[in-house]
């Protein structure tokens, strides 16, 4: 039986907007609103969605780099939100994250070792005397080699310094690793080589990833939950067999029918969307996608749809939130293009 | 727009009321009694008092601030002690010599830099823009009133082409424009080269090549509007420079404006005049950069939602 | 499939050795170094590559745009008969915008931000066809409601950061649209953008393609674009063509190691896979290329000749050309299926 590492309840991020003659909070951005969800030990959950669904959000809100408005988040059994900020510093050991560029996020005048020697240091993990040894078998472990140990960021190459960053997250032997866009800004042919060293060290550390990223081709790769997002809501939520084979939300179907198939030879029903992601300063009511939903109905502008399974159609912890799964399983509803 | 300019009025309420403070307390932080110093150093105790009572200068420090602000709201700032006119008239008959002569400045400084700044960017690492940027760091270095007794000692005294001092003929507002001009023309051409060297490199200046606009228009057009946004803000803070600058350069000039009468005026210790002339200075500032930040907003439309 | 004849005299635009370099304290850097392509008129020519292949210097060569200190060292690009690289600036500027436009990247940072939607679009009538600005904005609402954009009238007074990304890559489209061009060169005009607004902007651009008869050459990274959009594919490896191919073709029958490969390492969401096959290595520099083929030092199958000199890009009987010395009499080594064999090739190399 595995357990949940990460368990995620009610959480919500607002950031509020000023404005008026006196600069007074005038609304908010729901950049992510009241959203729940759990990791399991060892497992890879992603986070898929458009720019503005709160993805990055979600994750910033996790290791509290900004402070959640409101909810519950529990890491290994412990309160994240009702830590100190000591305490939080401490817990950053287990609970590692990656970002889209690294370079934005390490010290360009520290050498390679030194960024790594530091992380430990800072969490104090191991004697200083074996430190040495530990940053050499880590840049093995991420595919550097130890004669590079002396150069700084700028010598490496957009895929070297990812690698970097996979190190020094690393380096503090975490148990979980949230990977916020880590491999977008990667080269197809560097891009597999990083994703295949994420996948080799999750087998052998037991490593758990949070896995947030727009490139579903990279999430089916990776994952074995997905949890798709829109506008700051969960909209679906399934094992990665059963969302990319068995999607139930409009959204997540319009979602993989728009990406390209690097097969020319296939021929697909492209849904195509009208419009743009509304705003999430005022999200529209009930459902958030009804504005550009095809099945859409007066009921999805007045309720908010709950996550929901229907054992008949869908497997175990496969949840949609739409209130007319079966009715568009079945084609009693046709789509309004 | 609107609310922007009404928040920015508000915003400038407490500058005056700091301004206006600072000033007041001018008359009081300096060493001696301020009745003593209006009654003159001669005036008898018995003088000195009534001085007092006349001032006011007996009642507790706010009481006097609320009354020296009120007077100056309705436009009384008390009267000089040498002359005995009022200060308001007095800094009347001389303030529009110096506004006329920091707006001609300005506006030299705004032309010439401009145009050194677009032609040194236009070509850039020539001879021309490296010509162009060392004369800049030489205005830029300069002090103006040295600069002003050189253009006098050369252009009026040994060429004899223009005159010496005095203000009002097109000749005589010549040199001190160019003097109290050009350090200002420096730093705008500096900022300019740089803003323009920034914006030609952006993507939408290749869109509009992709277009087949014109170098000239791609130039005048697409890339100026965009560079001259920072350099808004460079005119708005040399304004607040050339206003201390237009005290020793009507000095050196001999012109009757507000910073020749702050200098007499501290040197014959007239307190309210000077006290009044640095009000009037320092809001003129204010104004001037509130102007400056609305026609920031309206050049750079981006800003505006915020 | 008809138009298997990529010397025909159909192409709208044909490049040919074309070389653009960039000269910096550091010496000469080849960013385009002996390109050869031809786009057939009314088709889509997609020129793939990752980041440092050349393959933006080559659209900016086309519509000679190269900034300092690039320059266009030789060859020829032959638009319509006549050699692009011989017209003087003025003619260059007749023919940018009008009959070859450009769309780019970044939506966000393609418009100017200080003029309205509309004052850009009018600004290519008044350029090319003479129109007064009046004229020219009506025009432009018309282009508005012609790429999609709801309430042209209004839109058309907009600035570019009242507009979302998607709205700004249409507005950016009418711009390289209204003068009807008959190239549209398009460099990465989704990569900025999400799925569901990519698929929009892709299929917009398809449909105006068949509506206006434009030929097009659409670069990008995404081997997914281009399989859904493109009817030739050239794939670019530092600086250099090292495979051509109808669609169907390249995607089916690879026959260069770098395509191959290419293909392989692609995540995709419709199938499973378990293990990605990975390129070895890194993209070379553009200031330190290796000799001989330029992929031999990541290349599973590379021998000595490989790292010694450089093959020619030649026909093969599928119909691709191919950059590669294992397709041609000279390889000295065992016979070698590129596509099948990459896999086991490469867990021996590594």
């Amino acid at each position: 039986m595995t357990t949940d590492l990460l368990k995620v309840q009610h959480l919500k991020q607002y950031f509020p907007i000023k404005g008026g003659i006196l600069g007074r909070k005038v609304n908010d951005v729901k950049a992510v609103d009241d959203i729940s969800f759990e990791v399991k030990a060892g497992e890879t959950l992603s986070i898929v969605g458009e720019s503005g669904c709160g993805k990055s959000t979600t994750g910033r809100a996790i290791l509290r780099l900004d402070e959640p408005t409101s909810g519950e988040v529990e890491f290994g059994g412990k309160d994240l939100l009702s830590l100190s900020k000591a305490e939080m510093r401490k817990m950053r050991k287990d609970l590692q994250i990656i970002f889209q560029d690294p370079y934005a996020s390490i010290n360009p005048r520290q050498t390679v070792r030194q960024i790594l020697g530091e992380a430990m240091a800072i969490q104090n993990v191991l004697p200083k005397k074996e430190r040495e040894a530990r940053i050499k078998e880590l840049m093995t472990t991420v595919g550097l080699g130890e004669h590079q140990i002396d150069r700084f960021p700028h010598e490496f190459s957009g895929g070297q310094r990812q690698r970097i960053g996979i190190a020094r997250a690393l380096a503090v032997d975490p148990k979980m690793i949230i990977c916020d866009e880590s491999v977008s800004a990667l080269d197809v042919s560097i891009q597999a080589q990083v994703l295949n060293l994420l996948r080799k060290l999750q087998k052998e550390l037991d490593l758990t990833y949070l896995f947030i990223s727009h490139d579903l081709g990279v999430v089916r790769h990776i994952s074995d939950r997905v949890l798709v997002m829109y506008l700051g809501k969960i909209v679906e939520i399934a094992d990665k067999k059963s969302l990319f084979d068995n999607p139930k939300h409009p959204y997540t179907k319009t979602l993989l029918s728009a990406i390209p198939v690097p097969d020319p030879s296939i021929e697909k029903d492209q849904i195509i969307l009208k419009g743009d992601v509304p705003s999430p300063i005022d999200p529209p009511t009930g459902c958030r996608f009804h504005t550009r939903c095809p099945f859409a109905t007066d009921k999805c502008k007045d309720e908010d749809p709950e996550l929901r399974t229907n054992d008949d159609l869908m497997q175990d912890g496969h949840r949609a939130a739409c209130h007319y799964i079966e009715e568009i399983e079945s084609g009693e509803m046709q789509p309004n293009y | 727009m609107f609310v922007y300019t009404i928040r920015r009025i508000i915003q400038t309420i407490p500058v005056m009321i700091g301004v206006s403070l600072v000033v007041f307390l001018m008359m009081h932080l300096i060493p001696g009694d301020p009745a003593q110093i209006i009654a003159g150093e001669a005036a008898q105790e018995e003088q000195v008092e009534q001085t007092r009572e006349r001032l006011g200068l007996n009642e507790p420090l706010p009481v006097q601030y609320a009354t020296f602000v009120g007077n100056a709201v309705q436009g009384d700032l008390g009267n000089s002690i040498r002359s005995g006119r009022s200060v308001t008239s007095l800094i009347g008959d001389r303030f529009w010599i110096t506004v006329e002569l920091a707006f001609y400045s300005t506006l030299l400084s705004i032309f010439i830099g401009l145009i050194a700044g677009i032609i040194s960017a236009t070509r850039r690492n020539s001879f021309l823009d490296m010509s162009l940027m060392i004369i800049a760091l030489f205005g830029l270095s300069m002090p103006n009133f040295w600069l002003g007794l050189i253009l006098i000692q050369y252009l009026a005294l040994n060429i004899g082409w223009l005159p010496v001092s005095g203000w009002g003929t097109p000749q005589q507002i010549l040199l001190p424009v160019i003097t109290l001009g050009t350090a200002g023309a420096a730093i705008i051409a500096r900022m300019t080269r740089s803003s323009m060297l920034e914006v030609i490199h952006q993507d939408y200046i290749r869109t509009a090549r992709a277009k087949g606009v014109k170098e000239r228009y791609v130039v005048y057009k697409h890339a100026l509007r965009n560079a001259l946004i920072p350099v808004v803000t460079v005119v708005g803070l040399q304004f607040g420079v050339l206003l201390g600058g237009a005290v020793l350069t009507e000095t050196v000039f001999a012109i009757n404006g507000l910073g020749r009468l702050v200098v007499e005026a501290i040197n014959q210790r007239d307190f309210p005049v000077v006290q009044g002339s640095v009000l009037v200075l320092s809001l003129l500032f204010v104004l001037v950069n509130f102007l400056v930040d609305i026609s920031y907003r309206i050049l750079n439309k981006r800003i505006e939602l915020d | 499939m008809e138009n298997e004849n990529m010397e025909s005299n159909e192409s709208i635009i044909k490049v040919d050795n074309l070389q653009t370099s960039f000269f910096t304290h550091k010496g000469e850097i080849k960013a385009v170094d002996g390109v050869h392509f031809d786009v057939p008129a009314g088709k889509t020519l997609g020129i793939v590559g990752e980041s440092g292949s050349g393959k933006s210097i080559t659209s900016l060569s086309i519509m000679r745009l190269i900034d300092d200190p690039g320059r266009i060292k030789g060859g020829e690009i032959i638009f319509k008969g006549e050699n692009l690289l011989e017209k003087s600036e003025a003619e260059m500027r007749s023919i940018r915008g009008n009959k070859i436009s450009m769309i780019f990247q970044e939506p966000m940072t393609s418009l100017n931000p200080v003029y309205t939607i509309g004052d850009q679009i009018a600004e290519a009538y008044q350029i090319h066809e003479g129109t007064s600005k009046k004229e020219g904005l009506r025009k432009a609402v018309d282009m508005l409601k012609l790429v999609g954009i709801p309430s042209p009238e209004r839109r058309v007074k907009a600035y570019p950061h009242e507009l979302s990304g998607g709205m700004r890559q249409r507005a950016m489209i009418a711009i390289a649209l209204a003068c009807d061009p008959e190239l549209l060169v398009a460099d990465e005009p989704t990569t900025a953008l999400d799925v569901t607004i990519q698929a929009q902007i892709l299929r917009l651009i398809s449909r105006l393609q068949d509506e206006l008869g434009m030929s097009m050459m659409l670069i990008t990274h995404d081997l997914g674009v281009v399989a859904e959009t493109c009817d030739y594919v050239a794939v670019m490896y530092a600086g250099k063509i090292v495979e051509y191919a109808d669609v169907y073709t390249l995607f089916s029958n690879p026959k260069h190691p770098y395509t191959v490969g290419l293909l392989k390492s692609l995540p995709r969401h419709d199938i499973d896979q378990d293990e990605l096959e990975v390129i070895q290595g890194m993209v070379p520099r553009p200031d330190n290329l290796p000799e001989g083929c330029r992929f031999a030092p990541r290349c599973p199958f590379a021998r000595d000749m490989c790292h010694e000199r450089l093959p020619d890009l030649e026909d093969l009987e599928g119909g691709n050309q191919v950059r590669c010395w294992i397709h041609t009499d000279q390889w000295d080594g065992p016979e070698v299926n590129v596509k099948d064999d990459y896999g086991s090739a490469q867990s021996s190399t590594s």
